[in-house]
């Protein structure tokens, strides 16, 4: 409406005159009117925070608050200056705060407003003050306690060093990517508005399972001036898949649907108009199918195909077999038996998928949030029909990931609007849309039961798992695959068979999440063996400590394993745990109405394809001007790649991290370091720095006929190494620069040594495992049935800790998403696609942590190093269910355990004697 | 574009409503979150440019909430004990952003089964003031909210105080809050009580229980079974019985029917032993 007068706003001490609407959200006028895109989005209800702005000085949601409320008062957001955010943001760097960095705005800007009030804050009064911000990443305790020291209520957390030669493996540093993340300049996938870019929008199915059929288009695209794209607009093969011989998911359904959220169509214009669009006015008509939503519906005999070529919906099995299983249930003491249900887990990153496409030339450019740029690089070229050199990924900032952002989003839609129209091309998924459409963590129904003999030691296990794959294959092979290899969990069972299967259904996308099925399988495993140390009167720690796998034993594939930590994770969780143990009984005894209790879990997680090549290369090369720099192509989305990977090419090559410059991850410039998951990026990329760093060193040391021990020095133009007293120079320019334009260089790929797996699953899965243990401390409302975790102590086993202020974070992280599954996340199709009825932890739900790094060197890692990123979420919850149990009797296996169920389980397990 | 009107005096907003229907705006806590939209669908009615609206005043015979009140302002306000609940209440709505944004008025015009001010309101005997260009008129809150997202305000009439009655303010009171986790979070049942003590006795009991049925309830029976009992007998006198015969919960989500009765009555107890612990 022209006749709106414009708006004035201070913002940051600014005045700005917008042409908005008055009822417009404050977040959309920041972001797209005032380029102020420190603020995030991440669910435009309320539910997240990341939007959280100061209005007048109070912290209030940028997505809930219409413009108008804002006028004539004064805004501040994280890109405002000010003593108080300046103090955060050196804390938040110090502490390893911010990880992914999408909700560090959210975080800085809530506790600037804090550190305003009179008086040195605790820390339950962090805790409020924060309890409006969501993090999916950190577990919260580094940003809690960063908030601490910035307050000055806890004494001052003194920076690394930084580290000289040599020694930047094992050196306590900030994140070498943090300074955008704490400035809020950092650039995610909604981030960057390319100039005259189309905004993209699709239409999705609000069916499971349908048959569709397309109206007048062309009406459609006259009445509102949108371009509208279908399946027919495609190129290419309209099928994607993260693994290519299953790949069966087409990026703009062709005639029928298998799930809600499928996207049917594209509508692209200008930002209002496709905004304002009422997505029903689009001309399609719907048929519903039956739905299959579960696996007992979906292997019914007479069930529907989901696909037809994949009988039974079954997308694939795996098997691990070993010994005699029979033999060693028969001459068992004792058996635990039992069967546990998990739901969709929503990976709820507080991102939802983004990004902006455009053509540089003939190429094809996307930036979006990826864990994966080379997979969604060749996926998205055989799409849209372009070879893939035409097809540059360039990964936004990722706000959090987890699994999920492996799959293509937003990258073929884009893609496809850029292509057809020569026009750049904008979209961002809405929370519903991001929850609808994206994958699961796999909802598992799983029964299982495990022998041992009269001495405790196990004897047999059997371990049979549905797992719900949804409408499309993504990474079902690969959970069907690793839960049998990994159900056993760290210990030594000679007669062992585990199946797991993938089965379709018309729910959602399970694909990726944070352990691959692990963390389910483990989630009975793990409470079965509390019922076998019980039947054995063993205490349930010396009981796993007994059957932990030891250096040079073999795990159920058969595998000769070594670096084995999970002894020592286990012992150095002795001390606690009989402290615990009698804090509890102290506690117990003096309150009737509440009890504590105390639980213990194992993990173990093979890090890498299992049994397949997934190589990394990394390149680094020295410019005739004297200028180191990295190519670093695995994805950060938060873990600290780009520290880690760093860190070790530092001591390989035998210079301080200051001197290097990182570059990538970008398919035009970054060799291909492979995806982000399965715990790879340390160890794989890990070993190609290594090994890059060592290659270029050595041809230094050739060059000046120096020994190993010289040390390198950069210069202007020239390289120097000394020994002694001896200095010898390497004046680049005099050296013929490489087609990468530098005058020294080396680049160095790495594939772990596996070994295919028979009809048995017998082979060498993994080049690499890292181990851990958990000891979770609970209390029971046994009234309520409500449960509060109130301390966690965790052990992981690390190979060789590269940095451990970023390790801590990532299982702080893990421990968070652990206990998030143990008590309250259960995505619901079709009725929790927000973050107010799905639930994630927030800073009043987290435990007191205490970390113990151990480090138990591999043969194969990086000096010695294992992957951390998923291991640090498996124990979690089957600890919870073990720590509840052991409080008052509940035995609850139907995930997750909500009041009502803990509650229920109180009362079955007060009847049985 | 559509209408977005945001006048600076009632009588200004009462025309307005009475001439042309209009989405009534506050806080837009719970407005938002109901679009995808990047502005809110219209035509709407902004009723926070209106000062007299903000702010808890007392009256001759009690104290009136302006509809605007935020939560914060609640928090902060100095009130007596019997309030004690209703600032518990404001502490537990979402997070500290929505609470510096949502207002009372807006949080009972919604009327969500799980609205988080409205047991305590009730606990308080509220009434709610309604006027429109014709009148005003009030009606005790138990009669406002009539159901699930249903109220008895006319199209035309805009919410515009609550009014607490003096002896209400008296009294020592509770909240609590019981959900899946600790903030953020939509519950799955809360009670709140205010209990009037007299020589060890309880003079006066109010309590009341939301997230429980389709609206807040107050639960007369067991203030009456409660009322001149000794104070440390309540807790115990409390009738499960009679707390699940006001209930009518449902199975959800967040939790089941039969949960949600038995955790009504364990936090009813709990709330009223806190209370009368508390000192007055």
């Amino acid at each position: 409406m022209k006749d709106m007068p414009p708006i004035t706003l201070t913002v940051n001490g600014a005045a700005a005159q917008l042409d908005v609407a008055p009822g417009c959200r404050l977040s959309a006028a920041l972001r797209e009117e005032l380029h102020l895109t420190g603020t995030k989005v991440g669910c435009d209800a309320g539910d997240c925070g990341a939007c959280t702005v100061l209005l007048d000085g109070e912290p209030v949601c940028a997505c809930l608050t219409p413009v108008i409320h804002a006028e004539g008062a004064e805004i501040t957001t994280v890109e405002g200056l000010g003593a108080p955010m300046e103090r955060l943001r050196s804390a938040f760097l110090r502490h390893g705060a911010a990880q992914c960095g999408i909700c560090t705005p959210g975080m800085l800007v809530a506790a600037s407003a804090l550190l305003a009030r009179p008086g040195t804050p605790d820390r339950n009064t962090v805790e409020e003050a924060l309890g409006g911000v969501l993090c999916r990443c950190t577990g919260y305790a580094k940003i809690i306690d960063a908030v601490l020291d910035a307050a000055g209520a806890t004494p001052r957390a003194e920076p690394a060093v930084a580290p000289a030669n040599g020694v930047a493996v094992g050196a306590r540093l900030e994140r070498l990517d943090g300074a955008a993340k704490v400035a809020g300049t950092e650039v995610y996938g909604a981030d960057y508005a390319p100039e005259g870019a189309l905004w993209v929008r699709a239409i999705r199915s609000p069916h499971f399972a349908a048959r569709f059929t397309l109206g007048d288009l062309d009406a459609f695209a006259r009445d509102t001036g949108l371009r509208v794209f279908t399946a027919a607009d495609i190129p290419g093969q309209n099928t994607f898949g993260t693994i290519p011989p299953f790949a069966d998911q087409p990026a703009l359904a062709e005639g029928a649907v298998r799930m809600r959220g499928e996207a049917v169509a594209l509508v692209a214009g200008d930002k209002a108009t496709v905004e304002s669009l009422d997505p029903g006015s689009f001309p399609v008509t719907w048929e519903a199918a039956p739905e299959l939503l579960d696996p007992p519906a979906a292997r019914a005999p007479d069930a529907p195909l989901v696909h037809q070529t994949r009988e039974g919906n079954i997308l694939i099995g795996g098997l691990v077999h070993c010994g005699d299983p029979e033999g060693g249930f028969a001459s068992a003491a004792h058996v635990a038996e039992g069967a546990a249900q998990t739901p969709y887990v929503e990976h709820a990153y507080i991102e939802p998928e983004a990004g902006a496409a455009w053509l540089d030339g003939d190429t094809l450019v996307i930036q979006a949030c990826t864990q994966a740029p080379m997979m969604d690089r060749d996926d998205t070229a055989r799409v849209l029909g372009l070879p893939p050199e035409r097809v540059r990924i360039i990964p936004a900032a990722a706000g959090g990931g987890f699994g999920s952002k492996l799959d293509l989003s937003v990258q073929p839609l884009i893609g496809l609007v850029a292509l057809k129209t020569g026009q750049p091309a904008r979209m961002t998924y809405s929370r519903r849309e991001s929850m609808s459409s994206t994958t699961k963590r796999h909802p598992a129904i799983m029964r299982a039961r495990i022998a041992a003999d009269a001495t405790g030691r196990l004897t047999a296990m059997e371990f049979d798992g549905d797992f719900n794959t949804g409408a499309y294959a993504s990474w079902g092979p690969t959970v069907a695959v690793r839960v049998p290899v990994h159900a056993s969990g760290p210990y030594a069972i000679p007669n062992y068979h585990a199946e797991a299967r993938a089965v379709h259904t018309n729910g959602p996308i399970s694909g990726a999440f944070r352990g691959f099925g692990v963390p389910q399988a483990a989630i009975l495993q793990e409470t079965l063996f509390d019922e076998l140390a019980l039947k054995s009167g063993i205490d349930r720690l010396a009981f796993r400590r007994l059957n932990a796998l030891p250096e040079g034993g073999r795990s159920v594939c058969g595998q000769e394993l070594h670096g084995v930590g999970i002894g020592e994770c286990l012992d150095a969780l002795q001390a606690r745990w009989d402290a615990a143990a009698q804090e509890a009984e102290a506690f117990n005894a003096t309150h009737p109405g509440r009890k504590r209790g105390i639980g213990i879990a194992s993990c173990w997680y093979g890090c890498g394809n299992t049994a397949l090549p997934n190589p990394a290369t990394i390149r680094v090369g020295i410019t005739p001007q004297g200028q180191l720099k990295l190519h670093q192509g695995a994805t950060d989305i938060g873990q600290g790649a780009n520290t880690v990977i760093t860190q070790i090419c530092a001591d390989a090559l035998g210079l301080p991290i200051a001197t290097f410059e990182l570059v990538g991850p970008d398919t035009a410039l970054t060799p291909d370091c492979g995806k982000t998951s399965a715990s790879r990026q340390t160890v794989v990329t890990g070993n190609a720095a290594l090994m890059a760093g060592r290659a270029l060193r050595a041809r230094i040391l050739a060059m000046t006929n120096m020994g190993e021990a010289a040390r390198i020095a950069l210069h202007p133009g020239a390289v120097s190494v000394s020994e002694g007293d001896q200095t010898r120079r390497i004046e680049l320019a005099a050296l013929k620069a490489d087609a990468n334009g530098y005058a020294l260089a080396a680049e160095e790929t790495y594939d772990p040594p596996t070994h295919a797996l028979d009809e048995n699953g017998q082979g060498i899965p993994y080049a690499v495992y890292g181990y851990g243990a958990h000891l979770a401390e609970v209390e029971v409302d046994l009234a309520l049935g409500t449960v509060r975790v109130h301390r966690l102590t965790a052990a992981h086993d690390l190979g060789r800790v590269i940095n451990p202020l970023l390790a801590e974070g990532q299982i702080e992280g893990g421990i968070a998403q652990g206990l998030g599954l143990a008590l309250m996340e259960e995505y619901i199709p079709g009725r929790t696609e927000n973050l107010h009825d799905y639930l994630i932890p927030t800073t009043g739900d987290m435990p007191r942590i205490d970390t113990i790094l151990i480090e138990d060197p591999d043969p194969e890692g990086p000096f010695g190093a294992k992957g951390l990123g998923e291991h640090a979420l498996i124990p979690t919850a089957p600890a919870i269910l073990n720590a509840i149990r052991d409080a008052c009797g509940a035995k609850v296996t139907t995930l997750p355990a909500l009041p009502h169920r803990v509650l229920a389980a109180i009362r079955d397990a007060e009847q049985t004697p | 574009m559509s209408l977005y009107l945001r006048p600076g005096n009632l009588q200004e907003a009462l025309d307005g409503l009475a001439r042309a229907p209009a989405v009534v705006a506050a806080g837009c806590t719970d407005l938002f979150p109901a679009t995808e939209r990047p502005a809110l669908d219209g035509p709407v009615l902004d009723i926070t440019g209106i000062k007299d609206l903000r702010g808890i005043t007392e009256t001759g015979d009690g104290w009136r909430i302006g509809a605007t009140t935020t939560w914060t302002d609640i928090t902060r306000a100095a009130l007596p004990p019997g309030f004690d609940m209703l600032k518990q209440a404001a502490r537990e709505v979402g997070s500290a952003q929505i609470q510096n944004a949502g207002t009372i008025a807006g949080n009972l015009c919604n009327a969500s089964p799980a609205a988080d001010g409205v047991p305590p309101l009730l606990a308080l005997d509220a009434t709610v003031e309604l006027a429109s260009a014709t009148g005003t008129r009030t009606l005790p809150l138990s009669a406002f909210i009539t159901g699930p997202r249903t109220t008895a305000r006319r199209p035309d009439e805009i919410l515009t105080a609550l009014h607490i009655p003096r002896d209400a303010g008296q009294g020592a009171s509770r909240f609590l809050k019981l959900g899946a986790r600790r903030y953020l979070v939509i519950s799955i049942a809360m009670v709140a009580a205010r209990i009037t003590a007299a020589q060890g006795r309880a003079a006066h009991v109010a309590l009341a229980i939301g997230a429980c049925g389709p609206v807040a309830t107050r639960l007369p029976e067991v203030e009456r079974a409660l009322t001149g009992l000794p104070l440390s007998d309540l807790p115990g006198a409390i009738d499960a019985g009679q707390v699940g015969a006001a209930l009518s919960p449902i199975d959800d989500l967040r939790g089941d029917a039969a949960y949600r009765r038995h955790a009504a009555t364990a936090l009813l107890r709990r709330a009223v032993a806190e209370t009368v612990e508390a000192p007055e």
